[in-house]
């Protein structure tokens, strides 16, 4: 009797066990079938209409065919140049703080926490903070203030790239062995140049991956550019006037009534996510092969 | 031979240790030993002195470094005060009541949420729009974030551990606007062809489903596509928190006669679950915020529904829509007094979220040992 009972709760435990697992291993395949899924379409998509006018052409005027994306394309890169030259700097100065200064501080730990708060703030709101900063006032004796601009929309990107590339660099110089430090400081070299040319230096593969992974997160933003960038159907390199980016290409490509230009919208994501699984997967394979240990 | 010290100390502390060095014991005109020690020593006292003193230059570079440690509590400082000041003029004209009354019409008596052109605005739909698609990505991304996790964790092959790992990033990468375009021409149709005439036929009768929406837009749709796009964070962060959790927990639970089912269940998940339940909320504030691919397929009408198959707005769509065309100042401003809202209530999510998973993953080597 009791053993018959003692059987039959096993047997449910066991059942029980095999059907957990079926219901992980079906999350799995459910989690991992609409990326399938969406490269299959884009792949299938994209590259129908991807040809050589695509990337050497400024978009063609409303209902006609034919034009391209090549003042999006260049438009993305001013962005993105921007972004980097305000966010690589004072992320990177701000993970050095992190990782050789402030280590075991209240004050870092601080630093820490709101620079992870900060990542996960909506990029709208980026957007609409450098509206405010660069596009809302004008002031008569700063002529780069008060309009729509690739500028505002490079502070915009900049300011999203900073708590990345912050949290990234310093975890790369927490890897560098303290023995290499205490060598530099044993030669006399002063603290700040042995901090730059030798952990900076020791780290920098794996800070510039970092880098490239902030700057693949950025590449494909659209809301922080709606206000700011505001795209332009035109050539324009010029920071003080709306530039065109690729993901908001895309964005109005992808609202147009037009099938030409929705079937360009898809090549222009097609571009962008090749770009940023090439960034990913070069990450991936730079970080797994540990450069950091192999960097001599 | 001088000159040679400083390219040394300086460029390649690594590598060859000093091909060249100026040792006068190995030299080969040496001068004795003991008048060389002397000597050398004051090579390098000569050497740092003519370099100046170190400290100022030590010292301009922490504060330097600390500035910019410095700046990211800046941006939010200035975050939080532009969109302040920005959002005085609305705040002046309705307060507090912007988010949760709406003008009512005087001739039809029907409540008007959104009205740019007689200034009438009310953040009501939005926040209604914002709350019911997040939570519909909760309901549908946390059990499968989970499943993935469990998976990765505890039962997978390690010869896929890492694969699969890497896949559940990529779809972290890629960009909202791609999943937005995606479900504006794939999901939506499908939705709108198979999905929502069954649920409208088989559970219509709990108001929840209409069939009064021709597009396939709308909360439903909204929900879907952002499950899909906070699935990779949560599972990540609930993997992460998971493999936090000591092997001799594990055991001691396998050592008693537990299935693997029983003891990830009282070994794993039960310690863990303050992480997850971090890793939850971290989930909700993106999916608060998301603004693209919401945009693309939520409908953009300023109108609250039962019904989640029909058209809404969010609070980030709205600014997304209607920011670069407002039509005045106090337009304008509403919309910054949502992006403000949006703002504060991302900050105190992603606060307590955080809070909750470094509770987990912080004591982890403490409690390994």
């Amino acid at each position: 009797m009791s053993t018959s009972a003692f059987q039959l709760r096993s047997k449910f435990r066991a059942a029980t066990d095999r059907a957990v697992t079926l219901l992980a291993i079906l999350a799995t395949v459910l989690v991992i079938a609409p990326l399938a899924v969406i490269f299959a379409e884009l792949v299938f998509k994209g590259a129908a209409s991807l040809n050589w006018s695509f990337f050497t052409k400024v978009p063609a005027p409303e209902g006609e065919l034919g034009g391209g994306m090549a003042n999006a394309i260049v438009g993305s890169g001013v962005l993105l140049g921007i972004a980097s030259l305000i966010g690589v700097p004072i992320g990177i100065g701000s993970g050095i703080y992190l990782a050789e200064f402030g280590r075991g501080t209240k004050l870092a730990d601080a630093v820490r926490f709101t620079a992870d708060v900060l990542n996960g703030v909506p990029s709208i709101v980026m957007g609409l903070t450098a509206y405010a900063l660069i596009v809302a006032p004008h002031i008569a004796f700063l002529p780069f203030l008060g309009h729509f601009s690739a500028l505002s929309g490079g502070v915009a990107l900049g300011i999203m790239m900073i708590p990345t590339v912050c949290r990234s660099s310093e975890e790369m110089l927490l890897m560098v062995p303290h023995a290499i430090r205490e060598a530099a400081l044993g030669l006399g070299v002063p603290n700040w140049r042995s901090t730059l040319s030798i952990t900076v230096k020791t780290a920098s593969p794996g800070i510039i991956t970092g880098c490239m992974l902030a700057f693949a997160r950025i590449a494909g933003e659209t809301a922080p550019l709606l206000f700011t960038a505001l795209g332009n159907q035109f050539w324009s390199t010029n920071l003080n006037e709306p530039i065109a980016a690729l993901p908001l290409q895309i964005f109005i490509y992808a609202n147009s009534p037009y099938e030409d230009q929705q079937r360009m919208a898809w090549a222009g994501a097609l571009v962008l996510i090749v770009l940023i699984v090439l960034a990913v997967s070069l990450v991936r394979f730079v970080t797994s092969r540990g450069v950091l240990k192999g960097n001599n | 031979m001088d000159t040679a010290v400083p390219e040394i100390r300086v460029s390649q502390p690594l590598p060859e240790p000093e091909p060249e060095a100026p040792h006068p014991s190995v030299h080969p005109s040496a001068h004795p030993v003991a008048a060389a020690v002397p000597h050398e020593h004051s090579v390098i006292r000569r050497y740092l002195l003519a370099r100046g003193n170190s400290a100022l230059a030590d010292r301009l570079f922490k504060l330097l470094m600390l500035l910019c440690a410095l700046s990211i509590f800046m941006i939010v400082a200035l975050i939080a005060y532009q969109l302040f000041d920005k959002s005085q003029l609305n705040w002046a004209q309705t307060g507090l009541k912007f988010f949760y009354t709406a003008f009512s019409d005087p001739y039809s008596k029907q409540p008007v949420y959104w009205d740019p052109v007689n200034g009438h605005f009310s953040a009501l739909p939005f926040v209604y729009g914002t709350l019911v698609s997040s939570f519909l990505a909760l309901l549908l991304a946390v059990p499968l974030a989970i499943g993935v996790a469990i998976f990765l964790t505890e039962m997978c092959p390690g010869l896929l551990r890492g694969p699969l790992a890497f896949l559940t990033e990529l779809l972290a990468a890629i960009p909202s606007i791609i999943y937005g375009l995606w479900a504006m021409y794939v999901l939506v149709p499908l939705l709108n062809a198979y999905v929502n005439p069954v649920l409208y036929r088989g559970l219509g009768w709990t108001g929840l489903f209409s069939n009064d929406n021709p597009t396939g837009l709308g909360y439903l749709a909204s929900g879907i596509i952002l499950a899909i796009m906070i699935l990779p964070i949560v599972s990540s962060l609930t993997r992460e928190v998971m493999t936090a959790v000591p092997h001799s927990q594990r055991e001691a639970v396998l050592a008693l006669g537990a299935t693997r089912w029983e003891m990830i269940r009282t070994g794993v998940l039960r310690n863990a679950r303050i992480g997850i339940v971090g890793a939850i909320i971290l989930g909700l504030g993106r999916a608060l915020g998301e603004t693209m691919a919401v945009t693309m397929v939520i409908g953009n009408t300023p109108e609250i529904h039962k019904s989640l198959l029909s058209n809404g707005a969010s609070m980030a769509s709205v600014i997304a829509n209607e920011f670069a065309e407002a039509t005045s100042d106090l337009h304008r401003s509403a919309l910054v007094e949502i992006g403000l809202a949006l703002f504060v209530v991302t900050i105190i999510v992603n606060a307590i979220a955080q809070l909750l998973v470094w509770a987990v993953t912080r004591g982890a080597p403490r409690q390994a040992n």
